[in-house]
């Protein structure tokens, strides 16, 4: 009974953990059609900015969710304004583009901060369930998450703000000539994309430490998540995260981790040959 | 293809610089070549090891160097990139016709380059520990094997533990064949392996291995885990609140610099096995140790293994070329197997002439703030593994890697 529980709180977690690396990607791709293959460094690099904030005396808390992300959508502006933005439309450069990028930030991360493991400790402690002690901090993960979720939920659907996004992602001409400048729109959207993936990367670093390389490990996973939840940005990720995640996590559980990826994957190419279009392709539809 | 101007240009502007590189040396100076990863995700691995080459090259020039004539050592840097691997090594055989290469860290490496430099006559040196049985007249391996380490560890840590081990170990060769050896050695020691789990090397959750390994209740968990990414199984350990509530013992942990990065709370308590640790007290490793800083600082990175291995086998090939008088690879391959010894900074490290693998002293560490306690250590041990399945005395034509069943 008590490992029963223990499995259930393990899919949390690992839900958590799915949807946070996933939802700058799904941000910048759903709502931009850019693909941004550069995702894995952006977690990388808000990974370093909470760590390095760590190091020079700035509180845990406010270095993962305040530092990381903000230094990385400041990066995801100077992205936009001198990479992304002459590339609208040309999905096929944008990742061209984005792949250069991600090679030329590993490169920069391993020559300046070095090509090692710098790591921080998790800032809460354990807890039992029966005979079994877990780390909180998975929870707090998940936590996060779903105020991630639910907010990035509210703003698009109640906001103004979020009805001008939705609508130039639409329809760039028409919000254009209703007086939405579209490039700020996009812009904005890049940065908010970036901030995601920075936050993700600074809630990583306690889990599992910061590495030039890391972003690699991440990257397929976010994008197979991002694409099977289909064209809504938030309801999309946050449905294939809970599928995905709970089906990883069992199977790893039962076997193998390296069964459990491969359970992950083939679960996400059936899906996509069922529903070719997402989960959000088929139900939810339109939602945001 | 068609050769336009442009790419005739650039061709001809590669070709021309081509041999600029490494003509740098005088005319007389004995060539050896080193393959070792000095960046990419194996450079921890590769510093150390870089370092303590340098510090053996020049120990020999300062003392007058070998056969009157000075040891230059031509670098290659694979990057963690096997393919760079045979590419290096086909030049150090060919065009640079070094007297030795000195090369690899993981196994995947040494078999990438030691049937070519087999192949090319290239005398050939691996050092970093492994999981034995590499039967290769050519080449000579001075890093320790698994029945040097885990046949010490696991009678040790059955007898203080207890009898249920868990293994956890990287996804490749080097974990594998490994799992197999601790659970042939926890056999004869007693014990029982309850359950053995590998990771591909870009694994960093370990949370549902956390909550198996509770529910299995094992005595000692045994880690074979490899790489930056692995370490987060430390941070996650530690972050559940099972920091110290099961002993871990190992034989790849401290081998990249784990008990350095991971904090005291993460890493304190985990126990290995190696032929060498910075922190031995004995004379000859503390001069070892003092001439290593003054040479590269006190930042100098930490001396694992596969450097203090790397350092012993320069000094057997210097051995084997005093003894032959001369750079001929066979002569100087009979004369190692003729008898080499290195009073190394881990204790001697002598060469078995039969397997071409070292008996050297074995060392148990705890890890406590950042450094390893010295626990127990196992002198002059054989590589019992390789001896039982290789004999380059009989077989002098053997050339393959048995692999336990």
């Amino acid at each position: 009974m008590d490992y029963f529980l223990v499995v259930l709180f393990q899919i949390a977690g690992t839900v958590g953990n799915l949807a946070l690396i996933s939802v700058g990607l799904a941000v910048i791709f759903g709502m931009m059609r850019v693909i941004n293959l550069a995702h894995g460094e952006f977690i990388m690099l808000g990974g370093f900015a909470a760590i390095f904030g760590v190091q020079a005396g700035i509180n845990i808390w406010i270095a993962m969710l305040v530092v990381a992300p903000l230094s990385v959508a400041f990066l995801g502006i100077v992205v936009e304004r001198l990479i992304m933005r002459r590339l609208y439309g040309r999905m096929v450069d944008t990742m061209l583009a984005s792949w250069g990028l991600s090679l030329l930030l590993i490169g920069l991360a391993t020559t300046f901060f070095g090509n090692r493991v710098v790591g921080i400790a998790a800032p809460v402690g354990s807890f039992q369930i029966g005979t079994y002690s877990l780390g909180a901090y998975d929870f707090v993960l998940t936590g996060i998450a779903l105020a991630v979720f639910s907010s990035g939920y509210a703003l698009l659907r109640f906001t103004p703000a979020g009805l001008i996004a939705r609508a130039t992602m639409q329809n760039r001409e028409m919000a254009s000539s209703l007086g939405i400048e579209p490039a700020r729109v996009y812009a904005i959207t890049f940065a908010i994309g970036a901030g995601l993936s920075g936050l993700a990367g600074g809630l990583l670093a306690p889990i599992s430490g910061v590495l030039p390389t890391m972003g690699v490990a991440y990257v397929a996973k976010a994008f197979i998540t991002v694409i099977t939840g289909g064209a809504s940005v938030i309801t999309g990720t946050a449905l294939s995260s809970v599928l995905l995640g709970s089906i990883n996590t069992v199977s790893t559980f039962l076997t193998t981790p390296v069964i459990g990826d491969v359970a992950l994957l083939l679960a996400a190419t059936i899906f996509l040959r069922i529903l070719p279009t997402g989960i959000t392709g088929r139900i939810f539809k339109g939602a945001p | 293809m068609k050769i336009n101007r442009r790419l005739f240009l650039g061709g001809t502007a590669m070709a021309l610089t081509a041999p600029w590189v490494n003509r740098a040396f005088a005319a007389d100076d004995i060539m050896i070549a080193s393959i070792y990863d000095l960046s990419g995700g194996l450079e921890i691995y590769g510093q150390p090891i870089d370092a303590c080459l340098d510090l053996a090259v020049s120990e020999l020039n300062d003392a007058g160097g070998l056969l009157g004539r000075k040891v230059k050592v031509q670098k290659y840097d694979p990057q963690s990139n096997i393919q760079l691997y045979t590419q290096f090594a086909t030049e150090a055989a060919t065009s640079l016709k070094a007297s030795a290469v000195f090369g690899g860290i993981t196994s995947a490496s040494r078999e990438a380059i030691r049937p070519l430099l087999g192949r090319y006559q290239t005398l050939y040196f691996y050092s970093p520990l492994y999981e034995g049985g590499v039967c290769d007249r050519n080449t000579f391996l001075t890093g320790s094997t698994p029945s040097q380490t885990i046949g010490q560890l696991m009678p040790f840590a059955v007898k203080n533990f207890g009898k249920k081990v868990y293994v956890l170990a990287a996804d490749y060769n080097y974990g594998q064949i490994s799992a197999k050896w601790v659970r042939d050695y926890t056999g004869k020691a007693g014990g029982e392996v309850i359950a053995a789990e590998f990771f591909p090397l870009d694994v960093t959750d370990f949370s549902a291995a956390i909550q198996k390994i509770q529910r299995d209740k094992p005595d000692v968990i045994y880690t074979l885990l490899v790489g930056g990414n692995h370490m987060s199984f430390f941070r996650q350990w530690a972050a559940a609140g099972m920091a110290g509530k099961i002993p871990i013992v190992s034989t790849s942990f401290g081998g990249g610099n784990e008990h350095i990065v991971l904090t005291p709370a993460e890493s304190d308590g985990v126990m290995a096995a190696f032929g060498y640790f910075q922190e031995i007290k004995s004379p000859a490793n503390d001069a070892f140790v003092k001439r290593y800083h003054q040479k590269f600082g006190d930042k100098a990175p930490y001396v694992t293994e596969h450097a203090s291995a790397t350092y012993n086998a320069v000094h057997h090939w210097a051995n084997g070329v005093r003894k032959a008088n001369s750079l001929d690879r066979m002569a100087v391959i009979e004369a190692i197997e003729s008898g080499s010894t290195v009073a190394g900074p881990g204790g001697p490290s002598t060469i078995d002439p039969k397997t071409h693998h070292c008996a050297t002293d074995v060392h148990i560490g705890r890890v406590k703030n950042h450094s390893f306690e010295i626990l127990e250590s196992f002198p002059n041990q054989p590589p019992a593994d390789t001896a039982a399945v290789c004999n380059l005395a009989a077989n002098p034509n053997d050339n393959q890697q048995y692999v336990i069943q």
